[in-house]
């Protein structure tokens, strides 16, 4: 009984972790953006006089999606039409599943794992999840009865596949160095130290890898520069058929992708809840200075500094988003397959080479 | 941010650009730096505002419409206005020359007698339709009594159906020529 109030209370943290992110990052990407432009951005919602900065907008855009008129497009299966948006929000909701937020927390005598669920194989599990999340889009143009979705959502899988092939072969280095694939026990072995001093990231052992990941990470969340599948306007995308809170799914789902891409950045590359030097008895400076803190604080300064971390490298999305034009189609795939995919075969091969050194 | 010129040409032709460049790694870095820059300067001028400082300085370009306006020129044509007599009577005519001039058709003039018998005609009713004219300012120009202007400076005459939208002489005559100040400067309105 207790086992399944716990697991339940660890789906509910992680869920409202994850969806006031993505709520808070539709007004982030307006602010942010309006910002780096020299603009305002969206200040008007107002609660009895209150705009709060524009924080209502999220809560304005949630009710203007779900009043609009839900529509279906005639010649469109109206089974998968409707089902479309439904796939692909639900596997990039659960791919957070495996991302750590935190240690084990010790609360009356019991330690729960900051984590939904710790899977050994948990990298693999987010690439299933991303590639499952493709039949969402493509079903999506398919059931639309709209050649132009039909060649958008060609795109968006042909992009997301080609990519998800550079993540893969990325992340295998960091696999090699660590020694496993489980996403808890990568970021604890994180926390030991390298020469010394510095905190022990995936980063400093996987510069190219990190670059690499981070960079195919993006074209996977289908936005600028990468935002070929849904070009909104111009090149038609896979959603064009899409109305109401059906469209606003399609809008979450590459928020929750960005938020999903941003955990994962941290969690393989940045010391996911490490934060630098602190151990779970509290901090130990590399002059053999330690400051003991209380094991509920030391989780909850890991709660936090992975939040910050997330926060951090979802501004870093959102400037590149809004800095970078978007790439042509064969640009993008010659990117991805003639340099990325060979520099990460290669990053593969280097660090194989550097452990079977250094191990002798 | 100037770039030396050969930099502009090597940039054209790409198998003179270094592996480094060509990587676009420093491309990228620069880009991000430029946006970044802008983001962190808006956001501390921001920041300021709201500690009361830098007031001075404004942190976006955008002018907040209806709260903020910028001084229109002189040379703005916003709503008409049919100037007046000292009697307070229209000076117009009824000569029916912006009627016809007018491209949108959209002035309509009813001319009556007028009761002074030095002035041959006065208009019983003028009306201008709002909804279709174009603010071309023929009107204005072609005008031989100055009787029709366009220097109120109102613009945000918009009404919730086309039957507001047509004026009529009263309330033509009604409208008063705003004074032109501050030519592109950023005001607060109340
Ligand atoms: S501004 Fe032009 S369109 Fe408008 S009433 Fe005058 S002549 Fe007609
Ligand atoms: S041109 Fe002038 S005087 Fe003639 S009808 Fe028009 S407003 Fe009146």
């Amino acid at each position: 009984m207790l086992e399944w109030a716990v697991a339940a209370g660890k789906v509910a943290f992680s869920l409202f972790v994850l969806l006031n992110f993505v709520m808070v990052l539709t007004w982030a990407e307006r602010k942010q953006s309006a910002l780096m432009q020299d603009r305002i951005g969206a200040n008007r919602a107002s609660i009895l006089g209150f705009t709060l900065l524009g924080l209502f907008h999220p809560i304005a855009d949630a009710i203007k999606m779900v009043t609009k008129e839900d529509f279906v497009p005639q010649g469109a299966s109206r089974a998968l039409h409707t089902l479309a948006p439904f796939i692909a929000l639900f596997f990039a909701l659960i791919s957070f599943a495996v991302i750590p937020l935190g240690d084990e927390l010790a609360v009356g005598g019991c330690t729960i794992s900051l984590q939904v669920i710790d899977l050994n194989v948990g990298i693999l599990y987010v690439f299933a999840a991303m590639s499952l999340g493709v039949y969402g889009f493509v079903l999506a143009g398919w059931a639309s009865g709209n050649n132009f979705s039909l060649l958008g959502a060609l795109r968006a899988s042909s992009q997301m596949i080609s990519y998800e092939i550079t993540i893969g072969a990325t992340v295998v280095g960091l696999i090699m160095v660590f020694g496993t694939a489980s996403l808890q026990t990568l970021v604890r072995r994180q926390g030991d130290l390298l020469l010394g001093f510095l905190p022990g990231w995936g980063v400093f052992y996987q510069p190219l890898g990190f670059l690499l990941f981070t960079t195919a990470a993006m074209a996977e969340t289908k936005r600028a520069p990468f935002d070929l599948p849904e070009g909104e306007s111009e090149i038609i995308g896979y959603f064009t058929e899409y109305s109401g809170i059906k469209f606003g799914m399609f809008l979450m789902t590459d928020f929750t992708e960005t938020v999903v891409m941003a955990g994962l950045v941290v969690t393989l590359f940045f010391g996911g809840w490490q934060f630098p030097y602190l151990q779970p008895d509290g901090f130990h400076f590399p002059g053999a200075a330690v400051v003991s803190i209380s094991p509920l604080a030391v989780s909850i300064a890991q709660v936090m500094t992975f939040l910050v971390k997330l926060a951090v490298f979802c501004w870093l999305f959102l400037l590149v988003r809004w800095t970078f034009p978007r790439f042509r189609y064969d640009q993008l795939m010659r990117l991805g397959w003639q340099m990325m995919l060979p520099l990460s075969i290669l990053n593969v091969l280097v660090t194989g080479a550097l452990l079977l050194l250094l191990h002798r | 941010m100037s770039r030396p010129k050969d930099a502009m040409n090597r940039l054209r032709d790409p198998e003179a650009l270094s592996f480094w460049q060509r990587t676009y790694v420093p491309e990228i870095l620069r880009g991000l730096k430029l946006t970044a820059a802008h983001f962190f300067r808006n956001l501390l001028i921001h920041i300021f505002h709201l500690a009361g400082l830098w007031k001075d300085r404004r942190g976006a370009e955008t002018v907040q419409y209806p709260e903020e306006v910028r001084g229109y020129s002189p040379r703005l044509r916003s709503l008409h206005r049919l100037t007046k007599r000292d009697d307070g009577s229209p000076r117009c005519v009824a000569c029916m020359m912006c009627e016809t001039i007018c491209p949108a058709r959209c002035i309509y003039i009813v001319a009556t007698e007028h009761p002074d018998p030095n002035i041959e005609k006065r208009p019983a009713s003028f009306d201008i339709d709002l909804g279709k004219c174009v603010f071309c300012g023929f009107c204005v120009e072609v005008c031989p009594e100055d009787a029709i202007r366009m220097d109120t400076h109102i613009l945000n005459f918009a009404a919730y159906s086309r039957q507001e939208m047509v004026w009529d002489i009263n309330r033509l005559l009604s409208n008063e020529p705003q004074r032109v100040e501050g030519i592109g400067e950023i005001r607060k309105v109340k």
